[in-house]
């Protein structure tokens, strides 16, 4: 009988022959990444553990990202402290504002997680990586810090949940659509504790960035990790980046499954989750009259190339609404620099929208665009729960680029297919 | 300190962690100054009414959302004893169990007792005592896991296995 990725790369990492879901395992860890808010708990409690060197520099990321370029005192202190630290453990992957990006977009851009890896991060999102067809799972401070120590960490082995995306994808419906439907479907806990594995043929011809923003919103099912097995366009990505050597597994054919899930995805509409939670998903014809005072795109969902592509060919000679703030947040500096070599911020700039240097900002509520009460916002990011992007009394509703550039020119929420009929 | 005496109070399902301890402060990671915060998005009023030695019982996926280990220990820092819900994110659960703030998954308890309920638990059998006197079992923790609890937490295990491996 078959084995999922999930269990063969902890298994791989663990040193075992094969595993079952839910057996108890140390596995090895070949990258750790911790942020602005996590890092300095983690190193807090990394002081406690009495060590005098980290397990290996060059596997430790840390990076500023979530209140940077830093939005006060307060968070100025918390980043002087995980600079220092890694000046004093002379870390590798330490990144500056002007040469970072949003974490879950840095990463895989300087190729430092790779197929077949077991990732940790002090950050949900850390299951971004599961789209190169890595193990990377969300964990709290004190399991970075005790990963910083021993370079070794406790897992449960998942079992799998399999979302089999068939049919073709229709034009202009993107990695966003497919994920909100997913969690609509399964919900905010349907699938805690578990793996997601996500195929079928419209992965298959899924680029990169589509497959980053499906496995980055994993978590919002409640899902250990969304993994998609890599392949050619995988190594394609890969390639050329990767730091150091790399062995990508995927799935066994005859691999049991806890679930399976499949989906014709070729009449599938824009999704959009509304107030206050990702898995309150409708489509988009189903909204009306959802006015706007704020558009978000970015984050690590969707700040990438294709993101600000699939907005900028929305916008194109079109104004942002009056009554709309629209912020444009490519994920990091080389995307910045790529989307100002196509013409891209020209095209936002011209619209009228603030583009901003990367940062991960408005997403969580920590600046750069927060709320006010009885505002609503429509975003790209991945929560709406109360009080995400501000005041507890405003909403944020979830969607892809394309849905979010539309509404930020119509002032409410609309088809993309709709901006002809704005005037 | 195995055993627990405290007032109940109730949330509902899928308590995020933004819901637990805003991100809006999270600019400091002293478990007092998030104290003050704590619940403050699901109920503006907890962090005054709730004293030291309370429970909260929730409904499931209790933590659900982002990483931040502020959330567990702004809930250790306000006094509070212990998290009783039908069930726990994931890495909710292994922060609490991480840090030392006990909690206990119980379907059954966290569908029946009331707000404002006192209630005893004994962590060590995993049983919540109601005030009528029922007693619920909670799902009992795997060895490994028993092991850094019993500990106080992850850095204590790690701490030992270190000195071993010297």
């Amino acid at each position: 009988m078959g084995h999922t990725m999930a269990e063969k790369i902890l298994a791989r990492a663990s040193g075992k022959e094969h595993l079952a879901p839910g057996e108890l395992v140390n596995a090895r860890i070949d990258m750790a990444l911790g942020n602005d808010i996590t890092a300095p708990v983690a190193i807090q409690e990394f002081n406690k553990i009495g060590v005098d060197a980290v397990f290996d520099r060059e596997r430790i990321a840390l990076i500023p990202d979530h209140f940077t370029p830093n939005k006060d005192i307060q968070t100025a202190q918390q980043v002087k402290g995980m600079r220092e630290f890694a000046r004093r453990y002379e870390l590798t992957h330490y990144y500056e504002v002007g040469r970072m990006g949003i974490e879950h977009a840095l990463l895989p851009e300087l190729g430092l997680v790779l197929p077949g890896d077991v990732v940790i991060g002090a950050d949900s999102h850390t299951c971004t990586y599961g789209a190169l067809g890595a193990f990377a799972t969300g964990v709290g401070s004190t399991d970075l810090a005790a990963v910083m120590a021993t370079g070794e960490l406790w897992f449960k082995v998942p079992p799998t949940i399999r979302i089999v995306f068939e049919g073709t994808l229709p034009p202009g419906i993107t990695g966003k659509d497919l994920v909100l439907y997913t969690i609509g479907q399964l919900g905010v806990d349907g699938a805690r504790y578990c793996a997601l594995e996500f195929t079928g043929p419209v992965i298959r011809e899924l680029d990169m960035d589509g497959r980053f923003t499906i496995s980055n919103m994993a978590i919002e099912a409640g899902a250990k990790v969304g993994l998609i097995a890599p392949d050619e366009i995988t190594l394609d990505y890969v390639k050329g980046r990767n730091q150091r050597p790399f062995e990508p597994i995927e799935s066994d054919e005859d691999a049991p499954v806890l679930q399976e899930y499949r989906w014709d995805v070729s009449q599938l509409e824009p999704q959009v989750a509304v107030p206050f939670s990702p898995a309150n998903v409708k489509p988009v014809s189903e909204l009306s009259d959802v006015f706007l005072d704020q558009v978000v795109i970015g984050s690590c969902t969707n700040g990438r190339m294709e993101d600000l592509r699939q907005a900028a060919q929305v916008l194109k000679g079109k104004k942002v609404h009056p009554k709309v703030r629209l912020i444009v947040i490519p994920a990091t500096q080389a995307i910045y620099l790529q989307a100002m070599r196509e013409g891209l911020l020209e095209i936002f700039i011209e619209a009228e929208a603030a583009v901003s240097t990367p940062t991960c900002g408005p997403c969580l509520g920590g600046h750069m665009g927060i709320l006010a009460e009885g505002e609503t916002s429509l975003a790209t990011t991945n929560r709406n729960f109360v009080g995400r992007m501000g005041h507890p009394k405003s909403g944020v509703y979830l969607s892809s680029p394309a849905v979010a550039a539309a509404s930020a020119v119509a002032g409410q929420i609309i088809h993309p297919d709709q901006i002809g009929e704005v005037k | 300190m195995s055993t627990i005496r405290g007032k109940v109070w109730t949330f509902g399902d899928d308590i995020d962690t933004d819901a637990i301890i805003p991100a809006r402060y999270l600019t400091t990671t002293d478990m007092d100054q998030l104290a003050v915060h704590c619940m403050e998005d699901a109920d503006p009023e907890f962090p005054r009414k709730a004293s030291s030695g309370d429970i909260i019982v929730a409904g499931k996926n209790f933590g659900c959302g982002s990483s931040r280990e502020h959330a567990p220990l702004a809930i250790k820092g306000a006094g509070l004893s212990c998290v009783i819900a039908e069930s726990f994110a994931r890495i909710f659960y292994r922060n609490a169990i991480n840090i030392g703030l006990p909690i206990l998954e119980s379907p059954e308890a966290a569908r029946a007792l009331q707000e404002g309920e006192e209630i005893e638990i004994d962590l060590q059998k995993g049983e919540i005592h109601d005030s009528k006197g029922k007693v619920y079992t909670a799902t009992s923790f795997p060895p490994f896991m028993q092991e850094i609890i019993s500990r106080g937490g992850l850095i204590n295990y790690v701490k030992e296995r270190v000195k071993q491996g010297e």
